[in-house]
Parts: C-alpha cells; sequence; structure tokens
C-alpha cells in the first residue's frame, strides 16, 4: 500500500548548512498494517510522515501510495498531531468537519460521518461543546475524529498521545485499537514509547538517528485483540527488548 | 456544563459587585479628599481647580460642552476605524513574504518616529484647515501597535494547524481566511484596546494644533482665557471618553468572541 524506496530527504539551514533528516529508507507498508515507528528524538520519523502525508517532497527516492507516487497532500490520508491543535473558536463539530471544509466536501453525509465517528469515541452530547471545555484526552479524541472525517484508508499520527498524561494514554491506546478493529485503516504510528509501540504494531520499525534510518523491523507476534495484560507475555518482552537494543545500542537495557 | 450551582453563583455575582464596589468608593473618596484639600489650603482655582468647581463650570456650558465632546469622539472614531482598516491588510501584507517585511518594516517604523504634534501642523498645510488632518493624526498615532499585534496574532498559529490545511490542499487565501485570520482574533482585539485609547491622545494633539471645536480646542482656549475650572471638565469627560470607548470594544470582544477571552488574557 504505502512502499518508501531509498527515500531520502535533507534539509538546509538558514546557515545554508546541509542536513540529512532520513537517508535510504526502505519500507513497505501492507493495506490496514498498523506499523509503529519507534527511535530517538532527532531520527526523522516526523520527517517520514511527513514525506508520506505529502507535506515535505524527499530529496532522494520515491514514495508512493497505491502505486502513484506521492507528490502533494492525497484525501486518502488523515493526520493526528502531537497536540490536538483544535480551532479554538469553533464547536468539537465543525473542528471535526473542518478538513471536509477546507476541501469544500461538506455535506450532509459528511456531517453524519462526524456525527458517527464522535459516537464512536465516546463524544456523543458534546458536538457543540467547544474546545477548552473538554481535557486533553478528550480534545485528542476529537482531533483523531478529525483526522477520520474524510474516511481516508491511511491515517498518519504523530506521536498522538505524546501529551497527554500516562492514564489517558494508556485508555486511549485501548481505544485507538478498538477504532483500528471496527474501521481498518493503514496505520503510521510515531512514538517515543517502546512498549506502547509493540502493543499497538503488528510491526514496529526501529530507528537510528542522525541520519535517520531503519535499524531493523520487528515483528510483533502478540495476538489481538490486545490488552495492556499483554505486557507480562514473553512476545511483548521479547519485542521490546530487543527494540531497546537497538535504540540503546545494549548498554543502558539493563542500568537499572 | 451544567448551570452553576446557587450559593457559587452567589458567591460570583459577589464578587462582581466588589470588582466594581471598591474601584468606585476609591474614586469617590478621592474626589473628596480633593476638595477638602482645595477649600483647607484655599488652593486658588487657575491652579488647581477643586471638583465642586469644575462640575458647576462645565455644567454652566453643557450645551456647548457637548458639542466640542462630540467633535472629539467623531474624530477618534474615524481615525480609530482608519487604523482598522488600514492595519489589517497590512498586516496581512508583512507576513506574506519577508521581502514586503522587509520593505514596510522600515516605513513603519519611520512613520512612529515622526513626532506627530510636528507633524500636525504640516499635515493641516497639505490636507487644509478641516477635520481630515485630526484624524490622520490620530490615524498616524493609533495605527502602529495594531499592525504589530494583527501580524504577531497571524503568524502565532501552531504550525500543526497550517500542515492541516495544507493536508486538505487549501489555497493560501483559504488559509489565511479560514485559519490564520480567526487564530489572530484575539491578538487583534488586544491591538484595538490599545489602538482606541492612543486614538483619543491623537484627536486631542490633532486638535490642539488646528480645530474650531473639540475638547482639544476648548482645553487651549479656556486655559487661554483663564477659564481653568473648564478645561479641567474638558480634561474628565477626556478620560471618561476613553473609558467608554475601550469598554466598548471589551464588550464588542465579549459578545461576538467569546472563546477569544481566555486566550487573551494570555496574550496582554
Amino acid at each position: 500500500m504505502i512502499v518508501l524506496d531509498h527515500v531520502a530527504k535533507t534539509f538546509v539551514t538558514r546557515g545554508g548548512e546541509q542536513v540529512a533528516a532520513i537517508s535510504d529508507v526502505s519500507l513497505e507498508v501492507r493495506r490496514n498494517e498498523f506499523v509503529c515507528l519507534v527511535g530517538a528524538s532527532g531520527c526523522g520519523k516526523s520527517t517520514l510522515l511527513r514525506l508520506v502525508a505529502g507535506l515535505v517532497a524527499p530529496t532522494g527516492g520515491r514514495v508512493s501510495i497505491g502505486g502513484a507516487t506521492v507528490t502533494e497532500p492525497r484525501d486518502d490520508t488523515g493526520i493526528v498531531f502531537q497536540a490536538p491543535t483544535l480551532l479554538p473558536w469553533a464547536s468539537i463539530l465543525d473542528n471535526v468537519l473542518f478538513p471536509l471544509d477546507m476541501m469544500r466536501k461538506l455535506d450532509a453525509s459528511g456531517r453524519a460521518r462526524a456525527r458517527d465517528l464522535l459516537a464512536l469515541v465516546g463524544l456523543s452530547g458534546f458536538e457543540s461543546k467547544y474546545p477548552r471545555e473538554l481535557s486533553g484526552g478528550m480534545q485528542q479524541r476529537a482531533g483523531i475524529c478529525r483526522a477520520l472525517v474524510h474516511d481516508p484508508d491511511i491515517l498518519l499520527m504523530d506521536e498522538p498521545f505524546g501529551a497527554l498524561d500516562a492514564l489517558t494514554r494508556e485508555e486511549l491506546t485501548i481505544e485507538l485499537m478498538r477504532i483500528w478493529q471496527e474501521r481498518p485503516k493503514t496505520i503510521l504510528f510515531v512514538t517515543h514509547s517502546i512498549p506502547e509501540a509493540v502493543l499497538l504494531a503488528d510491526r514496529v520499525v526501529v530507528m537510528s538517528a542522525r541520519p535517520g534510518r531503519v535499524a531493523e523491523i520487528i515483528d510483533v507476534e502478540l495476538p489481538r485483540p490486545r490488552d495492556f495484560d499483554m505486557e507480562a507475555r514473553s512476545e511483548f518482552q521479547d519485542a521490546t527488548r530487543r527494540t531497546r537494543e537497538l535504540i540503546f545500542g545494549g548498554r543502558s537495557a539493563r542500568a537499572n | 456544563m451544567a448551570a452553576a450551582p446557587e450559593p457559587i453563583k452567589k458567591r460570583r455575582h459577589a464578587r462582581l459587585a466588589a470588582d466594581i464596589a471598591q474601584p468606585v468608593a476609591a474614586l469617590i473618596i478621592f474626589v473628596i479628599l480633593w476638595e477638602l484639600i482645595c477649600r483647607a489650603f484655599h488652593v486658588p482655582a487657575y491652579l488647581v481647580p477643586a471638583p465642586s468647581a469644575i462640575w458647576t463650570d462645565t455644567l454652566k456650558l453643557a450645551g456647548p460642552v457637548a458639542v466640542h465632546t462630540l467633535a472629539t469622539t467623531q474624530t477618534v472614531l474615524l481615525g480609530f476605524l482608519a487604523s482598522l482598516i488600514v492595519s489589517l491588510p497590512l498586516a496581512v501584507l508583512i507576513t506574506a513574504s519577508p521581502t514586503i517585511a522587509n520593505t514596510v518594516y522600515p516605513l513603519l517604523v519611520l512613520t512612529q518616529s515622526i513626532p506627530k504634534v510636528a507633524l500636525a501642523p504640516i499635515l493641516v498645510v497639505i490636507l487644509g484647515s478641516n477635520e481630515l488632518p485630526r484624524v490622520v493624526v490620530t490615524f498616524l498615532v493609533a495605527f502602529f501597535p495594531l499592525v504589530l499585534s494583527i501580524a504577531a496574532g497571524i503568524t502565532a498559529v501552531p504550525p500543526e494547524l497550517i500542515e492541516l490545511g495544507r493536508a486538505c490542499r487549501a489555497s493560501k487565501w483559504r488559509e489565511l481566511w479560514r485559519i490564520r485570520l480567526p487564530y489572530a482574533v484575539p491578538f487583534i482585539f488586544s491591538g484595538l484596546k490599545a489602538a482606541i485609547t492612543l486614538s483619543v491622545v491623537g484627536a486631542v494633539v490633532g486638535e490642539f494644533v488646528n480645530a474650531d471645536r473639540g475638547l482639544g480646542y476648548l482645553i487651549v482656549t479656556s486655559t487661554a482665557f483663564f477659564q481653568v475650572p473648564l478645561a479641567w471638565g474638558a480634561l474628565v469627560l477626556l478620560s471618561l471618553l476613553g473609558i467608554i470607548l475601550f469598554q466598548a470594544v471589551v464588550i464588542v470582544e465579549q459578545v461576538f468572541f467569546p472563546w477569544a477571552i481566555d486566550s487573551d488574557k494570555q496574550t496582554i
């Protein structure tokens, strides 16, 4: 579905310096697969997400979705950011409808879909509330609805739970898996949290930094549906240990 | 959310009452002290008139004073309107490209470095002895902070929202209209609050230099004829005018952009 073929991205800083954010990344993501990108800060995982979203163009290689090269943002991708960044002047419903409105595709079926999505994430009855009246977790749920409102095949998530407290984070992790089970999508999920990545993903793509490249791709063998009790299982332990080793080079994995 | 329970509501009312009552009480005490000191020390009215003298002398000329007040209000509002109409597109232009910003900014700073009092007589020569030079001076005094706050608002949009707009392939124009400008509303209002206060200053400067009406004109002529209490009356009316116009801006924000109030607190 999503194919990255020897993709590289070099940024030019203000001082005219060339900085390689990503170099020679090749990756194939299957339809309705859940893939997590983990790696230290500055390993280019957010850049990778923006390349797939068509928000930045690669300086080398090729990104394609369904065989077509990505040259600009496409209708079949939706993005969730780390901060919910809802519009403070719009109601929750209007926030969810905002992408449709910006694409000039707002119609009755879109409205119905937005209400369905809000119900799916447990925000029925909050349609006419304003973002400041909602908790951070509820705002991020609305942010997920906003990314899904145009019914994209691909959901790109850039540390979507990074700004939430630990409990809300676990709650939304379970919630996301439920949403994905009910409405299968291809999900590319960027995170700093190794347990989160292993619990969510079919495959965990571990990236190394400067320049960002794929260190290894780990298959997670845990059965679905998953929950936090599975953290005790050996498949989970093996996958997280291997990920840690790759990121820290085996040095700090057993520091404590 | 559900309506606040009664005791909390009552407490809120009590707090609101205190918020109004305390400054009013302080003001009354201040005026009484002023009156008492003037009487006790026999301060001559041409130096500092007592509040009672200001009141009676101004009231005696209530008709003409009202005309002067209306004239000043008109200049203030026209100048304020002009600064809003000019600042909005100007801020959009400045934020649109670094080249435009580099070209326009030095010119803006230049207009601000010219003393407006010095410019006013020259404007009268250019524009004639009428309302126009007063409005232009008012505008020149008021518009700069407004341009700065609108520009700050337009550029303060979280990058994620801009990316969201781009992901929806929205045009630059639509991005400005649907994301950047609404996001700038709290900033625009903090600029408008500064601009309305400065507009009163600008109008008076304009009237000092060239006018046959207005509270600034009234201050110049009444002090020339040693009608000092009347000049003080004009001063009081000017501050009242400033307060009322400022509150009008606050009310417009509360009524039309209630969501902006919370974020506004962070921008001031």
